[in-house]
């Protein structure tokens, strides 16, 4: 186990290393980051003394290792089109997106395991075939169009619910902002978070019909059956709990692809998160956010393929044998 | 390597290139287990017919489209936000109604997705070739070079590719600065695209080659003498593209839409040669006014065809399947 952990943890630095040196390399290469922060009008010796200053002229090497001790100190530098630390506007941000992810892979879970699960025992039933072909659509409907109908739909025809922005928030301890805890953030909750989890959902949904479809015809679920336990005992107890494993890792890696896909949702819905932050730097070639988003997203894809790794360790027995 | 004699090796490699049939390819092709597990899928069938029509209608839209949306002389700004002729105000001219600068919709949605589908091509053309070049050299060479483009694929895998090919276009708009972006969009969207898809094919075509390059023919045309370029491309690459069709058609379909995506969130095409998704970003800012069409039937559109083309992919993935036969 000690073994499997660190040789994990190894691979899992140098993919860090490597993205990092990626990030160096635009936040230093792409443009000149001295034009990017002084006036037209700074003369040439000016601009010379600031290079020195801030040891663009050091070695390579140096200026690398620098970069990342910097970043792990969360020190990114300074936006250009903002004027203020990179971190900052991040801390900013960050509660924005996470509460717009949890709520978004919860829907996907909540609805998409129920949905799988009835899909899977009735294989035949026509709502079972409703939902598949309904999956399939929303596979194929990109994220942001979904978004579009669903605030054209409950914004601008019904007008139920809020299209833009978070709501009322609440401050909780020294930076976090919540929208968890009042009417209007909630509701401005509830579209964007349908938006990003629906392709989650039916990813879910399709895989769970999938494995249950697998499970139940294993010899002991008969077993179970001929021995007379009730279905609700044999269906949730002994087969749901088979489909878990695979459910567990693609959620893991899923909540990768939701903070991914939170960038497009929150521009769609004008969300004041991390995605709409760097899509704005996207835009206004913001290199110092670009490259700490990069860094953050990075690390944060890494932290959960490291944990979904170990739980799936746990989770089946058949790993832990036979592994040297 | 057992000993072979010339030719042994003479006759394998000779058996090879005799193998093809010399039957016709139509018949060939009608009497496939392919096509009748084609025929079989209805939903195949009406699928297929939907893409081909889609296809004609954007390739073939300067003489389909009841209007040229390009043609400055004969749009007017007097024309502009008309909406869809079942409702009121509307102009019999414009089926589908006009956007905010008073070009036909209708017209816009065939030229749109003419932009839409050539990127789609070109980037999954240039992602299955830089692909398909990496996995056969890793897999044929093995090794360092093998080990090293498959770290690579996999650091890049743990990224969606949305976030790549945001990333590759943000980094290119960097480098080109102002320079003339509108003329760039296009190349770069190509690109970026091409960067982020890579990977599926490198992994597809390595795992096969790995098989492959084992076998008898491929030792015998070593042992002839053949360079291992010739030997990849002619004699590996024909055995490997089967799964490479597959990977290409689903990829097609999320090409258009990641296209779409970036077009949308105002990095891709420009307003002045819009795809489908540009047209949507545009349609977008009129949703709240009520004029829901301009963004909704662009959106629709697109959706048609990547549907249709994710139906061909799955049917393509099933058939090509050997463990469902």
């Amino acid at each position: 186990m000690i073994g499997f952990a660190t040789r994990r943890l190894i691979q899992a630095l140098i993919v860090m290393l490597v993205v990092a040196l990626l990030a160096f390399t635009m936040f230093r290469f792409v443009g000149d980051p001295i034009n990017q922060m002084v006036g037209i009008e700074t003369s040439i010796e000016e601009r010379e003394a600031l290079r020195e200053r801030l040891g663009l002229n050091d070695p390579i090497p140096v200026q690398f290792l620098r970069f990342v001790s910097k970043a792990a100190q969360f020190d990114f530098g300074t936006s250009y089109q903002f004027r203020q630390p990179v971190s900052e506007l991040f801390a900013k941000r960050i509660p924005a997106t996470l509460e717009l992810s949890f709520t978004s892979a919860l829907f996907a879970l909540a609805v998409g395991i129920p949905m799988g699960i009835y899909a899977g025992l009735n294989r035949e039933s026509i709502i079972s075939k409703m939902f598949l072909s309904v999956s399939l659509v929303g596979i194929s409907l990109p994220t942001f169009f979904i978004g579009i109908l669903l605030i054209f739909l409950f914004s601008v025809t019904l007008q139920w619910l809020p299209s833009f922005g978070r709501g009322e928030t609440v401050q909780v301890g020294s930076w976090w902002t919540t929208g968890f805890l009042t009417v209007s953030g909630l509701k401005a909750l509830i579209l964007p978070s349908v938006t990003l989890g629906l392709y989650q959902m039916t990813l879910i949904m399709r895989l769970i019909r999938a494995e249950m479809l697998e499970v139940i015809r294993t010899d002991y679920i008969k077993f179970a059956r001929a021995r007379g336990l009730p279905n609700r005992l044999v269906n949730f107890r002994h087969a749901l709990k088979n489909t878990l494993v695979p459910v567990i890792t693609i959620t893991g890696l899923q909540l990768g692809a939701i903070i991914a896909f939170a960038t497009i949702t929150e521009t769609v819905f004008n969300w004041p998160g991390m995605g709409l932050l760097f899509l704005q730097a996207v835009q206004n070639v913001d290199i110092p956010i670009m490259s700490a988003y990069l860094l953050l997203t990075a690390f944060l894809f890494v932290a959960i393929n490291f944990i979904v790794d170990i739980l799936y360790f746990y989770i089946d027995p058949r790993l832990r044998v036979g592994r040297p | 390597m057992p000993y072979v004699s010339n030719e042994e090796v003479n006759a394998a490699v000779q058996d090879r290139a005799t193998e093809q049939p010399t039957a016709g390819r139509a018949s060939r092709i009608l009497d496939s287990d392919i096509f009748h597990s084609f025929l079989r899928s209805k939903i195949t069938v009406v699928a297929a017919v939907a893409t081909l029509i889609l296809f004609l209608l954007s390739f073939l839209a300067p003489w389909v489209a009841p209007h040229n949306p390009f043609d400055l002389a004969t749009i007017s700004i007097l024309d502009a936000r008309v909406p869809p002729i079942w409702q009121e105000n509307s102009d019999p001219r414009f089926i589908l109604g006009t956007d905010d600068q008073g070009r036909d919709l209708l017209s816009g949605i065939f030229y749109g997705m003419r932009i839409s589908l050539i990127i789609g091509f070109c980037s999954v053309f240039a992602a299955a070739i830089l692909g398909i070049s990496l996995g056969l050299v890793a897999g044929y060479m093995g090794g360092r070079v093998d080990s090293f483009i498959m770290r690579v694929a996999d650091v890049q895998l743990t990224f969606p590719a949305i976030l790549i090919a945001l990333l590759i276009d943000g980094i290119a708009a960097g480098i080109f600065g102002g320079v003339d972006r509108e003329f760039f969009a296009f190349y770069i969207l190509i690109v970026s695209l091409a960067l982020s898809f890579w990977v599926q094919y490198a992994r597809t075509v390595r795992g096969s080659t790995m098989v492959e390059k084992n076998k008898e023919y491929v030792q015998a045309a070593r042992v002839i003498g053949i360079p291992a370029v010739i030997i990849m491309v002619r004699h590996i690459l024909p055995n490997v593209m089967g799964p490479v069709m597959v990977i290409a058609t689903i990829n097609l379909a999320l090409a258009i839409v990641t296209e779409a995506t970036l077009s949308f969130l105002g990095v891709g095409m420009p307003p002045t040669q819009p795809s489908l998704g540009t047209l949507i970003a545009i349609g977008n800012d009129f949703l709240y006014s009520g004029e829901w069409w301009i963004a909704i039937f662009p959106g629709l559109a697109l959706a048609l065809l990547v549907l249709n083309v994710n139906l061909l992919g799955d049917w393509l993935r099933d058939a090509l399947n050997p463990k469902l036969r």
